[in-house]
């Protein structure tokens, strides 16, 4: 599709203060482009958790969206440890998350199933070692 | 009922302005910021001691009206910063969550 809106984001590894900015620029412009809150408030959510994932545990990555006039298409992309049981971790309440995340309010196992949630597709490929790959759909209805 | 409305009966501290203009709708507890994000409804004022960075960041993703920093619960100076940028209110009051609650919802019914 020729007509798609490309937006891409490095997503900074080093704390969280910076987490939030991809998400937040992204959803800025969906509004701005008259998409309707639902939706908007899908890919933000669903953005963000991933980018706290990348945050904690895999030293940040870079962010593309592609937004059409039916969907958004995220790909989020870390070169990161990559997930060993990727079923455990779509667990809620499952979380490898270190305790100072903890304390920032993070870490309750609810990332990827908050993502599963917020999206109509979610497809992850993972090699340990390597990195992880996350691709995401949110259909704008 | 508005922010400003609500905020003025309930007492509360204002530490920062945003839009005191907008409704609110419903009431949202909760500390865990990623339970909070995919579950805080819009429009609601979010009861919390979570005064951190990322706070500023759920709110303003999870689009609730204003933060209320329940029993003191304080502001770190980074999240005040980006709090101010985004134009997210926030509060302050000495009450916990389930006895502000209890007021909000008489005021919200």
């Amino acid at each position: 599709m020729s007509n798609a809106i490309h937006l891409h984001y490095d997503v900074s590894g080093e704390d969280f203060t910076r987490a939030g900015e991809a998400s937040g620029s992204v959803k800025k412009r969906l509004k701005s482009l008259g998409y309707n809150s639902d939706a908007i408030r899908r890919v933000a959510i669903a953005m963000y958790e991933a980018e706290i994932n990348m945050v904690i545990h895999a030293e940040g990555g870079f962010c593309d969206v592609d937004i059409y006039p039916d969907k958004v298409e995220v790909l989020l992309s870390d070169k990161g440890p990559g997930i060993p049981d990727v079923e455990k971790a779509m667990q809620e309440g499952f979380s490898t998350a270190p305790d100072n995340v903890r304390t920032l309010g993070f870490g309750a196992g609810m990332g990827l199933p908050n993502i599963k949630k917020y999206t109509d597709e979610m497809r992850i490929e993972t090699t340990l070692g390597v990195g992880t790959n996350l691709y995401l759909t949110v259909n704008v209805k | 009922m508005n922010v400003q409305t609500l905020a003025e009966k309930l007492n509360l501290t204002l530490l920062v302005e945003g839009d005191l203009e907008r409704d609110v709708t419903d009431c949202y507890i909760g500390d865990l910021l990623s339970w909070v994000m995919g579950r805080a409804p819009e429009d609601s004022v979010w009861l919390t001691v979570m005064g951190n960075i990322n706070s500023i960041a759920v709110a303003t993703l999870a689009d609730v009206s204003c933060i209320v920093l329940v029993e003191n619960a304080a502001l770190d100076a980074e999240a005040k910063a980006k709090a101010e940028m985004h134009g997210v209110t926030i509060y302050q009051t000495e009450e916990n969550s389930y006895s502000l609650a209890v007021k909000i919802n008489e005021l919200l019914l």
